[in-house]
């Protein structure tokens, strides 16, 4: 525990690099990026398209693509993860280190039963009985509170609605008992409505279960509810690094600022425009001089295109990239 | 409406057994953007749809200019549609991949202006592209060059190519990320301003809608349950339905960190819409109210008038309207972070 100094990060991310080989030679998705996550811990990951907040946790899990590099260091509950080969991975996806996706049709099977798809879990990697594990999954929806569970179990994916099949897919993550869940856009296909309701379950399970989270999202609106520190990546790169209430309060990174500016509200009074980022993200591939976000910064001065600022802490637990942060 | 350029009267969509739509009437007026809101199944892409011809309806009228687009003959429709265009929610899959840009946004010219000579449609094409934000060399290069809101641009400027009088928005940002979806909607704002276009503003997320929209109407499971102008809609919201749909939108600034909500029971709307034909005997919406009483299970509330711009279809609003509701409280007056 934290207070014995002696924690172990459920997850420990180091200078972490992801190039891809493509016609034209290597792109960076990913840039030196350090992060931890404490037990018990959620962590929200913000950015735009292209900022490299999937492939930091698609490198964690070994689910780059082919033409994918990861190296660095990822540490996990401990033991180094990064680049251990499938069959020992396997051992730890699924079960310790689970993951959910935007989309959730995608990520089931679909000419299998829920019940089916769901027992498989434990029948593989907790070595239950098929009864015993359909049993299990049962209790599981009922806790991730899918209405009528039992009947649940007997149908397709394509007989739930989308915020069902996300319930489900929550559901399926926690099987095992995970020590960290990641949430890679859960509710970004979704209703409003119902993602306030997929957002509420895992509200819950974040004070029941014993486990970390991370939510990756380029709504910041959706992360502020539910993180307790939130990273903010631009262009490959972490560019803040702050407790929640810290950057919604008062944001470092005019990058940070903008991005809450940008999620739409029911309180803003100029009604005529929608304020929004200028211009767009530059995909982490480009060649970088200077701080990749002073073209579409308000603030940016000639040093910022010169000199690409670094990490580095202007608080405590606060950790900001410009050369000229938003005053405290 | 007598100055109205599009008057659709009680159109209804069947899909087999299933209502897709039941009843629908409203008007548009020229130059005017109509918000509509609804959830997954609500039948706001069916409307679209359907007021387009592109799928069947059951029955009604949809008076565009004079004429009734659902029973008109074929060339009739076609004239029609070089003012009626459309733009979808997934930018990139609405355009032909192995078109370039410059094809793209020829085609509409080649069909309802094939007299124009090849370099006059070039520099139209240029020029539309420059008016949405995109250089002129964008015609060389395919769909896939560009990022997802710059696809949005390439849709919205080849639906402009003609001068519509009205555009279609069937959810256009809902799959960008929220730091450009202002763009998009700004975008639309200006060429409404510029060209006159009456705009279709469909979206399921009610804070986007509110920025562009004149008049809102609000759909649950194929009927209209609130019409509202935009500012009556927001100060005092009728339905529970759309006091729902307001509370659902995440605010950083009243976010509850740190507090687990009991799931559900501060909502309005429990639950998810059914699937399937709504029971035709009550409200549609009264298995998620948490208001609702007998009447609701007998009847079925038609809309009536809440003031001169607002009418809602909901038996209970009285009762609602002068009850002090903590979810209206919640929306109107956010705490302060």
């Amino acid at each position: 525990m934290m207070q014995h100094g002696i924690s172990v990060p459920t997850l420990g991310v180091e200078n972490l690099q992801v190039t891809y080989a493509v016609a034209g030679g290597p792109v960076s998705a990913v840039r030196d990026v350090s992060l931890t996550v404490a037990p018990r811990e959620c962590l929200g990951i913000v950015g735009e398209s292209g900022s490299g907040k999937t492939q930091v946790f698609m490198a964690a899990m070994g689910l780059l693509a082919v033409n994918g590099r990861a190296s660095g260091s990822v540490r996990f509950d401990g033991r180094e993860i990064l680049g251990l080969a499938p069959e020992a991975l396997n051992r730890i996806r699924g079960s310790e280190l689970t993951m959910i996706f935007q989309d959730p049709m995608s990520s089931l099977t679909p000419h299998l039963k829920i019940g089916v798809q769901l027992a498989e879990v434990l029948v593989t990697h907790r070595g239950f009985s098929w009864r015993d594990a359909m049993h299990a999954a049962g209790l599981i929806l009922e806790r991730v509170r899918v209405p009528e569970p039992q009947r649940r179990l007997q149908q397709y994916p394509y007989e739930l609605s989308g915020g069902m099949r996300q319930r489900v897919m929550i559901g399926m993550s926690l099987l095992c008992e995970p020590k960290l869940l990641i949430a890679d856009e859960p509710t970004s296909a979704l209703d409003v409505t119902v993602q306030s309701q997929i957002m509420d379950v895992l509200r819950e399970l974040r004070f029941e279960a014993a486990m970390a989270m991370i939510l990756i999202s380029h709504d910041l609106g959706v992360v502020a509810g539910l993180a307790d520190r939130i990273i903010v990546m631009y262009a490959g790169r972490v560019v803040e690094d702050a407790p929640a209430s810290e950057v919604l309060q008062r944001a470092h990174h005019p990058y940070t600022a903008l991005l809450l500016e940008c999620v739409p509200n029911l309180r803003d009074a100029r009604l005529e425009r929608m304020p929004c980022l200028p211009g767009q993200a530059l995909g982490a591939g480009m060649q970088e001089l200077g701080c990749a976000f002073a073209p579409r910064c308000p603030r940016a001065t000639e040093l910022c295109r010169l000199e690409r600022p670094p990490l580095r802490a202007v608080h405590q637990s606060v950790q900001v990239a410009c050369h000229h942060p938003l005053s405290p | 409406m007598n100055d109205s350029l599009l008057e659709v009267r009680d159109l209804s969509v069947n899909f087999g057994a299933f209502s897709a739509l039941t009843g629908v009437s409203f008007s548009l007026g020229a130059g005017e953007t109509l918000g509509l809101v609804g959830e997954s199944g609500s039948g706001k892409s069916t409307l679209a749809r359907a007021l387009l011809r592109l799928i069947p309806a059951a029955r009604g009228t949809v008076m565009w200019r004079g004429v009734d687009l659902l029973s008109c003959d074929s060339a009739t429709l076609r004239r029609q549609r070089r003012d009626l265009q459309m733009i979808f929610q997934d930018p990139l899959g609405s355009l032909n991949p192995r078109m370039t840009v410059g094809e793209a946004l020829a085609e509409p010219l080649e069909i309802f202006e094939p007299g124009l000579a090849a370099r006059d449609r070039q520099a139209r094409i240029e020029e539309m592209l420059e008016r949405v934000g995109l250089v002129r060399d964008a015609a060389r290069r395919y769909p896939h060059e560009f990022s997802g809101g710059q696809c949005q641009r390439i849709g919205i400027a080849r639906a402009m190519m003609l001068r519509p009088k009205l555009l279609v928005c069937d959810e256009p940002v809902s799959s960008l990320d929220v730091s450009i979806q202002g763009q998009i909607v700004n975008l639309l704002m200006d060429l409404q301003q510029e060209f006159g276009t009456a705009i279709l503003f469909i979206s399921h997320n009610l804070a986007v809608v509110r920025h562009i929209s004149h008049r809102v109407l609000v759909m649950y499971l194929g009927r209209i349950v609130e019409e509202a102008a935009r500012d009556a809609l927001f100060a005092a919201p009728a339905h529970p339905y759309t006091r729902a749909l307001l509370e659902a939108v995440p605010d950083p600034t009243r976010a509850p960190a740190g507090i687990p909500r009991v799931a559900d029971d501060n909502l309005a709307a429990a639950g998810e819409p059914p699937v399937g034909s709504a029971d035709p005997s009550g409200c549609v919406f009264r298995n998620r109210c948490r208001y609702a009483e007998g009447i609701c299970e007998r009847e079925i509330p038609r809309l009536e008038p809440v003031s001169a711009q607002h009418a809602v279809a909901c038996h209970r609003w009285r009762a609602l309207a002068t009850s002090p509701d903590p979810t209206q409280s919640a929306v109107r007056e956010p705490r302060p972070a």
